[in-house]
């Protein structure tokens, strides 16, 4: 060996960009904290009804009473925003709750077992991966039919396969480590090796995957909506407030804009979230 | 230039195409630049052999960077000194003047034949491609010369290789494509950073053997840059040792291993195994203390056993033994 | 390479299978009856019974999947349940605008995403590497429909560089491209965070690489060694990402489409939706399954193009 030549990439001590990337998750999280806040308070601090229309003051432009105007309906768009808010972060929450668990369950179990179904889970995976995430999430609510419960359903599954391919992946490197294999010599059950040996050691990866599939699910039920797979009217989410402005989007476009700018905000947040977790937890980082 | 000259041991030879004098290089370690490489001078005459020794980070490769003027931007630089490789001021030149130079003067073969070819570009363009750069010739032509290329350096079927890639080539083949790259544009200086180590030992010698055969035949300034002291006796003409950045002995190969005089050379060789040795291996003892913790004086103080309060201080390089240009840096083994 | 490009397509046989299977159980295996899901919960019995008839849902499993398979291999997606015109037809009339769309998108984001992505790694923490990690964050952000909406109320709306009322099919090429431009760019610029992303990282890597050293001790110039040595490695995980993010790209091309009003596949899946045609809606998933597959297949034979190690292997 000689002398170590330093490669062109040595990492330049950026204090800068350190510094932004963890302003970069102090702020996502505040967004994020404060959406939660808006959707939980929304019974308190929404000035109207979300639904009360008023006939006399349709498409009304933002002013001192509708800070944000209203809708077609005469209704109270910041109103309808904080309520839907609600409905958006709910379906986006539990959607992505309930995907981890499942793909993460199934993941564990079957890299930790491998074999003949183990074989078989990972073709499904491959399958199911190989689709876009908007156009299975389509067809399930399609098929299922829109209701909160089905969309809720639908955005878990289209989750699922990614965090089986984590899991999994995540399980069987560990399996190749000693303490496992210690685990078993001092006679743990297999249950007890993978959730309370294995599992807290992807738990941090998974946490990053969870915040930046969290970012996805919000986004694919909002876009569901804007297509027009919703829960039933009146109620709307944020696609679906952004739905029912585009039809008057030359005339009143603040129906669609701020709605819009929610969603883009909430996304923004999360992906903050998850892309300063993943520079916090992972070394080799490519930032 | 007269530090470098007096290394000068052939009277009335042709003049050096290879000219390091009192080179200085730093490398930044945090916000600090710290000197890798202390003031180092020697000179390479064509036809000449002049093998570069030490261990990892002792500054042999910083010094090979320098020359070819290839740190890396914001981690290494040059400080002090002068480098004139072929009559041009390498230290004085701008950056195309260097470009200009680098691959048509001077040429330089890397430790790594695995990773220094390029995967996704074919054999015979990258060895071609410096001829259509400093020569202006047409790709045809440029190819067709790289084809002649492979034959010197013994490729076999080089014709039908031309468009091979890398990961087609075994590793001594790929060394023979880089020595072969090296030499496309007849260069005056040419520079092999550890040739050899990362080949088989059956291949090492076949390698070492072509690049001495080449090298003669070109009429080459070789600076050769190995840790192995085998390689030094066999195709070196004279020998230099580094530690710590510095020069710590140098001279004619014959002298120094008749006479190794700096005790970290005697420690080198001591620690060479031999075919017809009776004396066991002996390890240096220690390790090479880090950049940001050198010793002010001599840089091997740390580990030497001959070390006296003197050694605080930086010895000069003195002359040893019979042959005037062997040199040594040490308080200890100076002439009286 | 013609041996390369067989070997390619026998290998997407049981992909293609296999998606297609997927879409079958999806739409047939799926709790809940799709009758219900059509006809909604007020329909008579003898209704929904007319109407499983008609699906062919009132054949055992087996045969309908035979059906399914067979009908599909010979080309036909069956008859649209509300205008009982072939799927095939009306497919076929809009897929020109959706392909028009992709590519058009597609040329957008590598362009613009691939200098960006060198410029950044060239130039670490400074102006370009800001901009591009900017980019990457909106491009992550932005559900397409939102970034739709804001183009065409800023471009079309406040500035008037483009009609608001697109006119695709304009016999016109020039009035053609002008209403393709805010589409493509929409869909483009979302794409240019991920091809952003990973040439950065690429070229970050590919920089410190020894071959590059070697490239820059021939004396060339760094412009060169930038371009035809680094970035000439870098091209595989470029061609990875834009071929993953195809599927994103027909996803998104859909909400763009009825954004900007554009005929398309997208369009018909929202005439499906609105009509509750159930056939319509499989026949389009046949169709994403096979775009899906095809952009596979193209990725693979890029890779051949681009890597020497894949084919010769």
């Amino acid at each position: 060996m000689s002398a170590p030549a330093p490669t062109a990439a040595a990492p330049r001590s950026s204090a800068f960009g350190r510094a932004t990337r963890s302003g970069g998750l102090a702020l996502g999280v505040l967004i994020v904290v404060a959406s939660i806040a808006a959707a939980v308070a929304a019974p308190w601090i929404a000035p109207f009804d979300p639904n009360a229309q008023d006939v006399l003051l349709v498409l009304s432009p933002p002013d001192t009473v509708h800070p944000l105007g209203t809708d077609a309906f005469g209704r109270d768009v910041l109103s309808r925003i904080l309520w839907g808010a609600r409905i958006s972060l709910y379906v986006g929450f539990v959607a992505t709750l309930a995907g981890v668990v499942i793909g993460t369950v199934i993941g564990v179990v079957s890299g930790y077992y491998g074999g003949l179904v183990d074989r078989l889970v990972v073709a499904a995976t491959d399958v199911l991966l190989s689709f876009p995430q908007l156009i299975m999430g389509l067809l399930l609510v399609a098929v299922l039919g829109a209701s909160l419960t089905n969309l809720i359903i639908a955005i878990a599954v289209t989750a699922v396969p990614a965090f089986i391919r984590m899991a999994r992946g995540s399980t069987m490197a560990m399996r190749e480590r000693d303490f496992v294999d210690a685990c078993r010599a001092l006679g743990y059950s297999d249950m007890r090796i993978m959730f309370l040996h294995v599992l807290p050691n992807i738990l941090d990866e998974l946490v990053v995957m969870a915040s930046l599939w969290l970012a996805t699910a919000i986004r694919t039920e909002s876009t569901l909506a804007f297509i027009g797979l919703s829960v039933p009217p009146p109620t709307s989410t944020w696609g679906g407030i952004v739905r029912e402005g585009f039809d008057n989007l030359l005339d009143a476009p603040w129906m669609s804009i701020f709605p819009s700018l929610a969603i883009l905000a909430v996304m923004i947040g999360l992906n903050l979230i998850g892309d300063g977790l993943r520079d916090a937890t992972d070394p080799r980082s490519p930032q | 230039m007269t530090a470098a000259l007096r290394d000068d041991f052939i009277p009335d030879a042709e003049p050096p195409a290879l000219v390091v004098d009192e080179l200085t290089t730093q490398i930044r370690v945090g916000r600090t630049w710290y000197d890798a490489v202390r003031g180092i001078s020697f000179a390479v005459r064509p036809r000449e052999t002049l093998a570069l020794v030490g261990e990892s980070g002792c500054g042999k490769s910083l010094t090979a960077l320098s020359v070819m003027g290839l740190l890396p931007a914001g981690v290494g630089r040059v400080s002090g000194g002068r480098i004139v490789v072929d009559g041009v001021d390498m230290t004085a030149a701008d950056e195309p003047t260097r470009e200009s130079m680098r691959g048509d003067r001077i040429g330089m073969i890397f430790q790594e034949p695995m990773t220094s070819l390029n995967p996704v570009l074919p054999i015979g363009f990258q060895v071609a491609e410096s001829l259509i750069q400093h020569r202006g010739l047409s790709k045809k032509a440029a190819l067709n010369r790289a084809r002649e290329l492979l034959e010197l350096v013994r490729v076999p079927a080089a014709a039908s290789r031309l468009d091979a890639y890398p990961h087609q080539f075994s590793g001594g083949m790929r060394q023979r494509v880089m020595i072969a790259l090296a030499l496309a544009c007849d260069p005056k200086v040419l520079i092999a950073d550890e040739p050899t180590t990362a080949l088989d030992v059956t291949i090492q010698a076949q390698v070492l053997a072509l690049m001495a055969d080449v090298q003669k035949r070109e009429g080459l300034a070789l600076l050769l840059i190995t840790h192995n002291l085998g390689v030094v006796a066999s195709v070196a003409d004279r020998v230099m040792v580094m530690y710590g950045g510095d020069v710590v002995e140098s001279g004619p190969v014959r002298a120094f291993f008749a006479r190794p005089s700096h005790p970290y050379s005697e420690a080198l060789l001591a620690a060479m195994p031999r075919i017809d040795g009776d004396t066991p291996l002996q390890p240096i003892a220690g390790q090479v203390p880090t950049l940001t913790q050198m010793p002010t004086g001599c840089r091997f103080a740390t580990r030497c056993a001959l070390r006296h309060d003197r050694c605080a201080e930086l010895p000069p390089l003195t002359p040893v033994g019979d042959d005037p240009n062997h040199l040594v840096r040490c308080w200890a083994r100076m002439s009286p | 390479m013609l041996r390369f490009v067989i070997k390619r397509l026998i290998l997407a046989i049981p992909t293609l299978w296999a998606v297609l299977t997927t879409v079958f159980v999806l739409v047939r295996v799926v709790p809940g009856d799709p009758t219900i899901a059509i006809l909604g919960d007020q329909a008579s019995e003898g209704a929904r019974a007319e109407l499983r008839d008609k699906l062919g849902l009132s054949k055992p499993i087996l045969a309908q999947y035979v059906d399914f398979m067979s009908q599909i291999l010979t080309g036909d997606l069956g008859r649209s349940l509300s205008t009982n015109r072939p799927i095939a037809d009306d497919v076929l009339a809009v897929l020109p605008y959706t392909i028009e769309l992709t590519l058009a998108a597609l040329v957008v984001g590598t362009v613009l995403g691939v200098p960006l992505g060198v410029l950044a790694a060239k130039n670490r923490n400074g102006f370009a590497d800001w901009f591009a990690r900017i980019f990457s964050l909106a491009g992550v952000s932005f559900p397409a429909f939102v970034s739709g909406i804001l183009l065409l109320l800023v471009f079309a709306v406040e500035l008037r560089w483009f009609p608001v009322i697109s006119s695709a099919n304009a016999a016109d090429p020039v009035e053609r491209l002008r209403a393709l431009v805010l589409p493509a760019l929409n869909l483009g610029l979302l794409m240019v965070a991920y091809v952003t992303r990973v040439t950065r990282s690429g070229m970050l890597k590919a920089l410190s690489e020894d071959y590059v050293r070697t490239a820059r001790a021939k004396g060339l110039p760094y412009r060169t060694v930038v371009w035809r040595h680094a970035f000439r490695n870098v091209l595989v995980p470029i061609v990875t990402v834009v071929g993953l993010y195809l599927g994103v790209l027909i996803g998104n091309a859909v909400l763009t489409e009825i954004v900007f009003n554009r005929p398309g596949i997208g369009k018909l899946i929202v005439t499906a939706l609105n009509q509750r045609d159930y056939s319509l809606l499989q026949g389009l998933m046949v169709v994403s399954a096979f775009a899906i597959v095809l952009a596979n297949i193209l990725t693979d034979l890029t890779y051949g193009l681009v890597d020497p190690r894949v084919k010769t292997q």
